[in-house]
């Protein structure tokens, strides 16, 4: 799976807000085809992290890399032009437009074809088919969480970030919301997934970081983290 | 008595009365107490104060019809509560008055007079004419109140036929004056009577709205149904022939109205201009410019500078169509400029800086500073007209001013509808819905605000353009904070992010109440213009914040499928449990 470049790397990135250090020191690797997890509680610094790759928080040191190039400084629509969409934390789904122009949304920066990307995600969830012409901030939260995958898959990613998609979603679709990941993921795209739901996150991701207070303080293989006793204890809800 | 409810008619009476002692205290009765509306015995003072009373009497027992609860029943207990909610109301006017009549309040509140008394009694004094004050509301909240005992469609044309009958003879002058225009000015002879309407044409016209309603509501439905047809290439095709049908119209509508009225109807256009372009700003992507005022000065005074004989600095005397150019570039200008520094705020502070950048463009046109180029308060005269041909477009002749302002809005709408519907139009309603979100989906948030600000720059600076050669002077003081906030509310009265709405707002607003100095059709309110400006707005606001005329495409699109969406566990199996559970419970 590894190819030689990961296609979205950090190297020693520190980022502030105001005089507040945030992220400290990170460097992570998510190579092509690959799902990656970033794990860690509230506040860590999980939705900074996903800025940063955006270009909507730019690192104050190291490196933001996509693809091997530097993207430091780029403006987020270069970035999103490279491959990179998001799907954010909480869905935020431009409510008052309907099911329909936020997909359309999604592909702004698009200039090709877009109807087969249109088709695709509606066949991948034929819940919205019906639900176009609705205005999206009626949706119920699962569909809203459809919406917004589906909105962030309109840009075609290469790279798909998504920010922590099992906040505030019944189990049973949590469940559902990964198998989605996976199959988005088998379909050909990168996935790198922010959450606080450590065991979902890692029965479908191939490699796992895990983020405290900014710093990087774990980072393994999906199974070796499942696996390991210090993980186990703090995150996977295991009384030690 | 079932269904009766004291408490709630007495709520309805108190609110009844707070709306008449207002209506005194504001001085709309007594302005309008002689302007009588149907001869020989309905002043528009009365409508004003009395209005409330059948709405009281009628809302006292307005059950809503639950769907698979038992219908509410009719009887008795409606008209008693009509009555007693007229009651309250009248009491609450029988005291105002008594106490109007023993206390001089009129230090503080001017219009409480002697002869407010006097008007409100009759003539029959105090102990005399409280009978009058009491019982007049009561019967008034009682027939509210019989409202319920008819069907529902009855009492739809029954209220049909009395708004027409009032608003025929509110708008007298626009009726004698089309009747004029088609030589049939002897029957407006006839049927007015000192500005009034006589009592048997209001019948008349009563019986004919009540008779037709139900045809003109099929009416209605089909011109919808014709323009916005399900399927798109007939959409198309009618929505042509329905701009040539509107283009017929407002070919034909200056000769029929006669130039005091093409007056007013050039100012809606000249409004329509500005509010095209403001709809754009706070409609579209949603920043709140409250210095909307600014370009539309820019534009006046360019032309003004530039083309005035008497110009204080320059002496161009340039054509109109020389000066459009560069008063177009100005407002791009202006807004780039203005623009620039406000687009990374948000919200209130946007709307307070820009509030501030308005008043900084009119005080600089004020400022002796400047007075060398723009005449300070003295401000720039002899503006000439539009040249067209070998006619001459200016004030004095308003049906050209009318036909001009006209092309120039059908352009306005065109651009604005044009760039609804582009990639900026989406980029710029996705900014108002979440600009976070908007930046992260590529779209480059600053450059579609700042166009956004420039778009609306250029179109109030066509209306500045305009404005100068229509009226021939400006000063600084056309340019006031308050035409900012008139815009604004035209956009939010018709329904902001949509054309129609403030083609809509602008001829409620502009053409029948007027606009900041402009007289409008009711040009006796004029005094009472901001009032009710406000009042409109705070309903608005409260009432029906999408505006007059919500986009229909929207209520299209959404008709019937917000209602049905409630099950959303999306198991195939999820709808019918809920539906079982339901059927079973
Ligand atoms: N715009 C901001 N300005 C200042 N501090 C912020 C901002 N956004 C986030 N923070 C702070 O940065 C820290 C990390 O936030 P975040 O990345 O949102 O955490 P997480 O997504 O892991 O819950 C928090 O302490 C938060 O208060
Ligand atoms: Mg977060």
């Amino acid at each position: 799976m590894a190819s030689s470049r990961p296609v979205l790397e950090f190297r020693n990135v520190h980022t502030h807000y105001g005089p507040v250090h945030i992220l400290k020191d990170v460097s992570l690797s998510i190579y092509e085809g690959q799902i990656v997890c970033l794990l860690g509680g509230n506040a860590s610094g999980k939705t900074t992290t996903l800025k940063t790759v955006l270009g909507m928080v730019v690192p104050t040191a190291g490196e933001v890399l996509i693809e091997g190039e530097v993207v430091n400084g780029w403006r987020t629509a270069q970035i999103v032009a490279r491959g990179v969409s998001m799907v954010p934390e909480n869905r935020r789904l431009f409510k008052r437009m309907t099911v329909r122009e936020n997909l359309e949304i999604g592909a702004y920066l698009r200039k090709d074809d877009t109807s087969a990307d249109y088709e695709r995600i509606l066949d991948m969830f034929p819940r919205l088919k019906e639900r176009l012409g609705q205005r999206a901030g009626t949706l119920s939260g699962g569909e809203q969480q459809m919406v917004a995958v589906g909105r962030a898959l309109m840009a075609r990613p290469r790279v798909l970030l998504m920010d922590e998609p099992s906040m505030g979603l019944a189990p049973v679709l949590v469940a559902q919301n990964f198998d989605i990941i996976r199959q988005i993921n088998e379909a050909g795209t990168t996935v790198f997934v922010v959450e606080q739901n450590a065991n979902m996150a890692l029965s479908i991701a191939d490699y796992g970081y895990v983020l405290q207070t900014g710093k990087i303080v774990l980072a393994d293989t999906a199974p070796n983290l499942l696996a390991n006793p210090e993980m186990r204890q703090a995150y996977l809800g295991e009384v030690g | 008595m079932t269904g009766f409810d004291l408490r709630r008619s007495l709520r309805w009476g108190s609110i009844a009365g707070a709306v008449m002692v207002f209506t005194c205290a504001v001085g709309l009765f007594e302005a309008f107490e002689d302007r009588l509306l149907v001869y020989p015995f309905l002043s528009l003072g009365h409508v004003l104060l009395l209005w409330f009373l059948p709405l009281a009497g009628y809302q006292a027992t307005n059950e809503p019809v639950l769907e698979g609860m038992e219908a509410p029943s009719k009887g008795l207990h409606n008209v008693v509560a009509g009555l007693v909610a007229g009651l309250a109301g009248g009491i609450v006017m029988g005291v105002f008055t008594v106490v109007v009549d023993a206390l001089d309040v009129r230090d503080v509140f001017v219009r409480l007079s002697v002869r407010l008394v006097d008007l409100l009694t009759h003539g029959w004094g105090v102990p005399g004419g409280l009978v009058l004050i009491v019982a007049v509301p009561a019967l008034l909240g009682m027939a509210g109140g019989m409202l319920h005992l008819v069907s529902a469609s009855a009492r739809r044309r029954l209220i049909l036929a009395l708004e027409w009958a009032l608003v025929v003879a509110l708008l007298e002058q626009v009726f004698s004056q089309v009747l004029r225009q088609i030589r049939l000015g002897a029957v407006g002879d006839i049927i007015f009577t000192r500005r009034a309407l006589e009592w048997w044409a209001a019948l008349a016209v009563a019986a004919l709205v009540a008779l037709l309603s139900e045809r003109a509501r099929g009416g209605v439905g089909r011109i919808r149904g014709y323009l916005f047809a399900a399927d798109a290439a007939r959409r198309t095709r009618n929505s042509i022939w329905s701009a040539l049908a509107v283009l017929a119209f407002l070919i034909v509508l200056p000769q029929l109205l006669g130039s005091l009225l093409s007056e007013l109807l050039a100012n809606v256009g000249l409004f329509l201009l500005m509010g095209l372009g403001l709809n754009i700003v706070v409609g579209l992507a949603g920043m709140l410019d409250l210095g909307y005022v600014a370009f539309f000065a820019v534009g006046a005074y360019t032309v003004g500078v530039l083309t005035s004989p008497i110009s204080p600095r320059f002496d161009l005397e340039w054509s109109w169509w020389a000066a459009l150019p560069v008063a177009i570039l100005m407002s791009v200008v202006a807004g780039v400029l203005v623009g620039t520094p406000v687009i990374r705020m948000r919200g209130d502070y946007l709307a307070i800086v820009t509030l501030g950048f308005g008043e900084i463009v009119r005080i600089l046109f004020l400022s002796d500073w400047l007075a060398p180029t723009f005449g300070g308060a003295q401000g720039v005269r002899n503006v000439p007209g539009i040249p067209v041909g070998v006619a001459e477009i200016r004030g004095s002749q308003p049906v050209g001013v009318l036909y001009f302002a006209f092309g120039l809005v059908l352009v306005a709408a065109w651009v604005s509808w044009a760039l609804q519907e582009s990639r900026l139009g989406r980029a710029w309603t996705a900014i108002r819905e979440d600009e976070t979100v908007a930046a992260a989906m590529g779209i480059n948030v600053v450059r579609a605000k700042l166009n956004a600000f420039i778009v609306g720059a250029i179109l109030a600076g066509l209306g500045g353009a305009l404005f100068a050669a229509k009226v021939g002077s400006i000063f600084p003081s056309s340019f006031e904070l308050l035409v900012s906030i008139i815009v604004l509310v035209v956009v939010i009265v018709g329904g902001m992010g949509n054309i129609p709405g403030v083609a809509v707002g602008a001829v409620l607003l502009i053409g029948v109440l007027g606009g900041p100095t402009q007289p409008g059709l009711l040009a006796e309110f004029a005094e009472f213009k901001l009032l009710i400006y406000g009042a409109l707005l705070v309903f608005m606001m409260l009432r029906k914040p999408e505006g007059l005329l919500p986009s229909v495409r929207r209520s299209r699109e959404l008709r019937g499928e917000e209602l049905s969406q409630d099950a959303w566990l999306d198991r195939p199996s999820g709808d019918v449990e809920v539906d079982a559970r339901l059927a079973g419970g």
